[in-house]
């Protein structure tokens, strides 16, 4: 079964994400576990939220392109992604506690892939 | 009384005698429900493992329940009733994947996933039925699952409450309970969480939540355990129903044996604790003669497990706080040093503001009421202690002790403002009422 791991950083303030403590080598060594693993199925990291923008298509069809943030009120933004191919949601869980987006304060919101 | 007993007469018990003679001569169809209550979980737990969906194993367990009553009084009870069950529900279980296919590939696809993720084991060779409700009572009590929803499934799936049940003991809407049912069965199912027990290294983290729902159902009983609503009762016993099954399934974990410890040690005071009136009666004022003997012998015998062997834990230090006061005469030779030490660990434990409040109550009966209000004092800024009602009574308690009847009757006051049900607000009113009148000054009453 697929789950879509939200990797969420916490934001400091209106400039970036906090820094969580992890490393650069973390990250590596977490992207090769998931490999190593058998259940990587896709996955990305995301660029800087200021490079963001937001479509909206109103019901007469016309066109709204904003621009996101910068967000002082944001909290948590989506910095990337994984989709991962495990058993069961336990499994999911603790791939998503071993990933470091998930500490200092980030947080990673696990999601049941649909299947139709 | 003794629930193995209760359990083993289920499959070859007053059915099986029943059998030979005519289907007029089984009980009421309840009573044979009853019966079945235990069974039911069993199968439940079983056919949810084998099928990975909770809607169809509750389905087919009804249908094969059905069947019981139905044959059984006729044909008389198979030597394996319990495997009878089992291949019944199983059989329907089948048929009803062979009408609906698509649903069937799905669960085949969840099934073999399953399967090689964690083998079923085979039950052993007398075994009549396996016992998979450990597995149940760890996906209904999964952290995943919000708090409401965990206690409600727990007593659906393996107490056998039906959901207008569950709905009564929360006193809310049958529709609504439900709806959160069937919330949470959608989740356990779309976001798969398994049927499994934790492994020997995940255990420590999973089982104080399974401990956490089966005690919430008894507070739950117990907050209200007086006045009219003698449902609630129902639902302390659920849970101690509930606790003993989980100490046989898992009776090396001293926590579970804490738990049903501390429950029945609690519990053996219900009579006691409702006075002619339908008021309530507080520990101290309580008759001690009216005090279940039995369920506390049993209760103390489970406090020395739960404390032996290892460090304690915080159901095991609770039970055995619980046994001093069972085991005081009155209140006065209460070992108050004692529980005083229990909540130091307790504390450390489980740090708590509430925690500490018991503690300060404590205190006061070892050091006198001064000593016990300079600790409450210190609580005061607590947000968790801001509406809980035990705070401003337990220091009203320890001001009228004091002779500071005025500033006790604020306290009263403050108490009466936050206390949940009829029954504390009356005992409150009482005390209200004393206060006033013994504070100097005070407004005559009349």
């Amino acid at each position: 079964m697929k789950y879509m791991l939200l990797i969420n950083a916490a934001m400091d303030d209106e400039t970036g994400p906090a820094g969580n403590g992890c490393t650069v080598e973390d990250w590596m060594a977490y992207d090769k576990a998931v490999k190593e693993a058998g259940i990587f199925v896709t996955g990305h990291s995301l660029a800087d939220l200021v490079t963001a923008t937001t479509v909206r298509v109103g019901p007469g069809g016309e066109r709204t392109v904003t621009t996101d943030g910068p967000f002082a009120e944001t909290r948590e933004v989506l910095g990337g992604y994984y989709v991962i191919d495990v058993p069961d949601l336990d499994v999911a869980l603790d791939w998503a506690a071993r990933c470091p987006g998930s500490w200092g304060g980030g947080s990673v919101v696990v999601r049941p892939v649909a299947e139709f | 009384m003794d629930e193995r007993a209760a359990e083993t007469a289920a499959p070859t018990g007053p059915a099986g005698e029943r059998a030979a003679g005519p289907a007029t001569e089984l009980p009421a169809e309840s009573a044979v429900e009853a019966v079945f209550r235990e069974e039911r979980g069993r199968l439940l737990a079983a056919l949810a493992r084998r099928f990975g969906d909770l809607d169809l194993a509750e389905e087919v367990t009804s249908e094969a329940i059905e069947a019981a009553l139905v044959h059984w009084p006729v044909q008389g009870v198979p030597p394996k009733p319990g495997a009878w069950l089992m291949t019944t529900a199983r059989r329907k279980a089948v048929d009803r994947l062979r009408r609906d296919t698509a649903y069937a590939a799905r669960l085949a696809i969840l099934g073999a996933e399953a399967e090689r993720a964690d083998p079923v084991p085979s039950p052993g060779p007398d075994a009549d039925l396996p016992d998979e409700r450990l597995q149940l009572f760890f996906t209904c009590a999964h952290p995943a699952l919000p708090a409401e929803d965990r206690v409600a499934l727990t007593l659906r799936c393996l107490a056998g409450l039906t959901t207008p049940e569950v709905a009564r003991a929360f006193l809310v809407p049958a529709e609504t309970m439900a709806k959160r049912i069937v919330r949470a069965k959608k989740k356990i199912r779309e976001a798969r969480i398994p049927f499994r027990v934790p492994g020997p290294d995940e255990l420590p983290e999973r089982l104080p939540g399974v401990l956490q729902v089966v005690y919430s159902v008894f507070t739950e009983g117990y907050a209200a355990s007086s006045g009219p609503d003698l449902q609630r009762r129902d639902l302390a016993e659920e849970a101690v129903r509930l606790a003993r099954i989980l100490r046989r399934l898992l009776p090396a974990e001293r926590e579970v044996a804490g738990l049903l410890g501390l429950m029945l040690l609690v519990h053996a005071r219900r009579d006691a604790r409702i006075g002619p009136g339908g008021e309530l009666v507080l520990l101290d004022d309580q008759d001690r003669g009216r005090w279940d003997r039995t369920m506390i012998e049993e209760g103390r015998g489970l406090v020395v497990l739960a404390l032996t062997g290892g460090p304690p834990g915080p159901y095991g230090v609770q039970a055995a706080i619980a046994a001093l006061h069972d085991e005081a005469v009155n209140v006065a030779t209460t070992d108050w040093p004692q529980i005083v030490a229990l909540y130091d660990v307790l504390l450390t434990l489980t740090p708590s503001p509430v925690v500490a409040l018991n503690r300060a109550a404590a205190v006061a009966m070892r050091d006198g009421p001064e000593a016990g209000l300079t600790l409450l004092d210190e609580l005061a800024g607590e947000p968790r202690l801001r509406d809980h009602h035990p705070y401003p009574m337990a220091r009203a308690d320890l001001l009228s002790r004091l002779g500071r009847f005025a500033e006790a009757a604020t306290a009263y006051r403050e108490a009466l403002g936050l206390a949940g049900t009829e029954a504390e607000r009356a005992h409150l009113r009482r005390k209200l009422d004393a206060a006033e009148s013994a504070a100097p000054g005070g407004a005559p009453r009349g």
